[in-house]
């Protein structure tokens, strides 16, 4: 197996689709001569040029709009947001085209495009570049949404979302694209709506995804250092969820804490715990606890960004809470 | 200022040389890893913010995107403020929560900076509507990079603003480049003041390399701004000499050493010097003691920026609801 970096495995699997299937093509802002604004599509462009690898305006209603339009005849565009921050101008046309098409047409027509790029806080962007914005797009019918934590999951899932006849939308935290992985050499793809356990445990899950979900296995070990052993469960696909084996762990370890970057009212962890007591109230020892970001816009200031995104200390102290040792 | 005045140029010198020193400055310290985020430099586009600020009333409203240090700076904040929000100190003049990109000064009608191409453009068109609407003669100065023009929401507010007759200058700082793609490449019009065309708007070209230009014009198309009230739309070009921000190299493979070289051939600090050394209006000495005089603000602002608190822990929820 390779080790690679997340950035690269993305890479490679808009790549070798587009190698595969010639309707696929790559659009977006500075996608192509300047090789990707965080290089995810470097080489794309010397690989199949200008008409497959697409440079655009800063538009993205309009150019979301234009991959919308082409998907409706067969092409199957994959859109770069630069960052997802600037989605929210797209939000239109991916909420009420993209997502509806299909219903409104009884069908007739389908919607086979990818929405990709980063998410989530980096470092010291502030407000208005520091948004988890997953929530919002699992809230519509009509589309799927992937967030993949490491470079296989990433490389797997972007080729399954590729070849999937609906709208997917691809979270990758920015913070991830240098973090490296084992990636399987060859073609393989990773299903839409399949978790996966990152480290098996006994005392309580720890449920996560992106980001989230590295910071969980880093808080693992400090709690093993405990003597509490956590069970890491990545639902790697948000829309649709895969339930059974979240059940499936919550049976084993009958505690939960769910970790999201994103704020806490109305988020994918609400949605996540609602299900997760209506289906296993039964062996719940505790609540089901969350650990978000703040409630906050993300402030610029160092020691206000920290206190304002999940931590260790909080992923332990909630930990701690469920287990009844605080 | 009437125009029996003389034009303020040595207070103009005095501005870019200050802003050209400041952001100098803050690329150090982002290098030492005391500023964070992204920090966009306006070296090289000085000349704009200057003149066009400089023509405007201190009561007009000025809105800018996330470039905005020299246009915050030739507003009259203070550096040491601007210097301490740059480093999310408790000091600066968003009092650390904004950060590079996103500058206010409320006491000075400086609305901010942001950092989503073209949203803020809206924003202008909204402060021009409230000065029709209060009767107020107050103007709005938006400056925004050509790389907002294809926007939405450039195109939604500039016909708003001309169908309500609304008193705004719209600037578009035309450096060539939007990140790392040319305007040729990303605008179908080539001459971007041709864009307010589609909404009726008129329209002027004013050269952005040279401060004298930019003012005289300025002051004209405000003043008529005010009295017409109707809004305009300028195009300055100009150019920018670093990065797209510091994460991107000096001149990356979207462009050349050589093609940066050509614009410095027009540097607007050493273009005003050299007038005014012409005209005897300031002497070779009086230039090095405002240079020296700058690098004493500029290391002061350093120095109470490195020594200013960080905000304190209640910051964090305490302005996002207003009582
Ligand atoms: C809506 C949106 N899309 C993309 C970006 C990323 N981005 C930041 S600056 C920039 C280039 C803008 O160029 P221009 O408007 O010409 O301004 P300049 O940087 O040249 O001053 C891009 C694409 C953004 N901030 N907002």
């Amino acid at each position: 197996m390779a080790h690679i970096a997340y950035r690269e495995a993305l890479g490679q699997a808009m790549s070798e689709e587009m190698r595969r299937d010639e309707k696929v093509f790559l659009m977006g802002e500075e996608v192509g001569f300047y090789q990707g604004a965080f290089k995810v599509s470097r080489g794309m462009l010397e690989e199949f040029g200008p008409m497959r690898v697409i440079d655009t305006p800063i538009t993205e209603a309009g150019f979301t709009g234009v991959g919308i339009g082409a998907a409706m005849v067969g092409l199957r565009p994959i859109i770069e947001m630069m960052t997802f921050n600037f989605s929210i101008l797209a939000m239109d046309q991916i909420i009420n085209n993209a997502a509806k098409i299909r219903s409104m047409s009884g069908g007739q027509f389908t919607v086979p495009m990818v929405v990709r790029g980063p998410g989530g806080s980096a470092a010291r962007l502030a407000a208005q570049h520091s948004q988890s914005l997953e929530s919002l797009y699992c809230h519509i019918a009509g589309l799927k949404v992937i967030a993949p934590s490491v470079p296989k999951d990433a490389k797997g899932l972007l080729k399954s979302a590729i070849r999937d006849n609906n709208p997917v939308i691809c979270f990758e935290a920015q913070a991830l694209y240098g973090t490296m992985g084992e990636v399987p050499e060859g073609d393989y793809t990773i299903p839409i709506g399949v978790a996966d356990v990152k480290r098996e445990g006994k005392d309580v899950t720890l449920i996560a995804w992106s980001k989230m979900l590295l910071l969980c296995l880093r808080t693992a070990e400090e709690l093993a250092k405990q003597g509490i052993d956590a069970e890491v469960v990545d639902p790697r696909t948000l829309r649709p969820l895969d339930l059974e084996t979240i059940l499936h762990s919550v049976r084993k370890t009958n505690r939960v804490v769910i970790v999201e970057e994103a704020w806490p009212y109305a988020g994918v962890s609400a949605e996540i715990a609602d299900r997760i007591s209506h289906e296993a109230l039964d062996v719940l020892d505790a609540p089901v606890e969350r650990v978000t970001g703040e409630d906050v816009p993300i402030p610029y200031a160092k020691n206000l960004e920290q206190a304002a995104l999940p931590s260790s200390e909080k992923i332990i102290h909630a930990v701690k809470k469920v287990m009844y040792l605080e | 200022m009437t125009s029996k005045q003389k034009p303020p140029f040595i207070e103009f010198l005095r501005q870019m040389t200050l802003i050209r020193r400041f952001e100098e400055k803050a690329a150090e310290m982002y290098a030492l890893g005391k500023i964070a985020g992204f920090c966009h430099l306006y070296i090289g586009e000085e000349a704009v913010a200057v003149g066009a600020i400089g023509a405007a009333d201190p009561k007009d409203y000025i809105v800018t995107a996330y470039r905005d240090h020299g246009h915050a700076l030739a507003r009259g904040l203070e550096p040491k403020r601007v210097m301490a929000e740059l480093f999310g100190k408790a000091t600066g003049v968003s009092k650390g929560m904004g950060g590079s990109m996103h500058l206010f000064d409320a006491s000075r009608n400086f609305m901010g900076g942001y950092a989503i191409v073209g949203g803020h453009i809206p924003l202008a068109t909204g402060i021009g509507f409230a000065m029709k609407y209060e009767k107020k003669d107050q103007v709005v100065l938006c400056f925004f990079g050509e790389g907002s023009v294809p926007s939405g929401n450039f195109h939604e507010a500039l016909n708003l603003a001309s169908l309500w007759r609304l008193p705004v200058v719209y600037i578009c700082e035309n450096n060539r480049f939007g990140m790392g793609t040319p305007v040729e490449r990303s605008s179908a019009l080539y001459d971007i003041a041709h864009a307010a065309q589609a909404h009726d708007m008129p329209f002027h070209h004013i050269d952005g390399m040279d401060v004298t230009d930019v003012y005289t014009q300025m002051q004209k198309i405000i003043e008529g701004v005010r009295k017409a009230k109707r809004p305009i739309f300028v195009e300055a070009r100009t150019y920018r000499y670093m990065g797209h921000s510091m994460s991107d190299p000096a001149h990356g493979h979207y462009r050349t050493k050589a093609e940066i070289d050509e614009h410095k051939k027009r540097d607007p600090i050493l273009t005003l010097q050299q007038l005014l050394l012409e005209t005897k209006e300031i002497t070779k000495e009086e230039i090095s003691k405002m240079e020296r005089d700058i690098q004493d603000i500029v290391l002061e602002s350093v120095e109470f920026a490195d020594k200013s608190p960080e905000p304190p822990l209640s910051a964090l929820s305490e302005y996002i609801y207003a009582p």
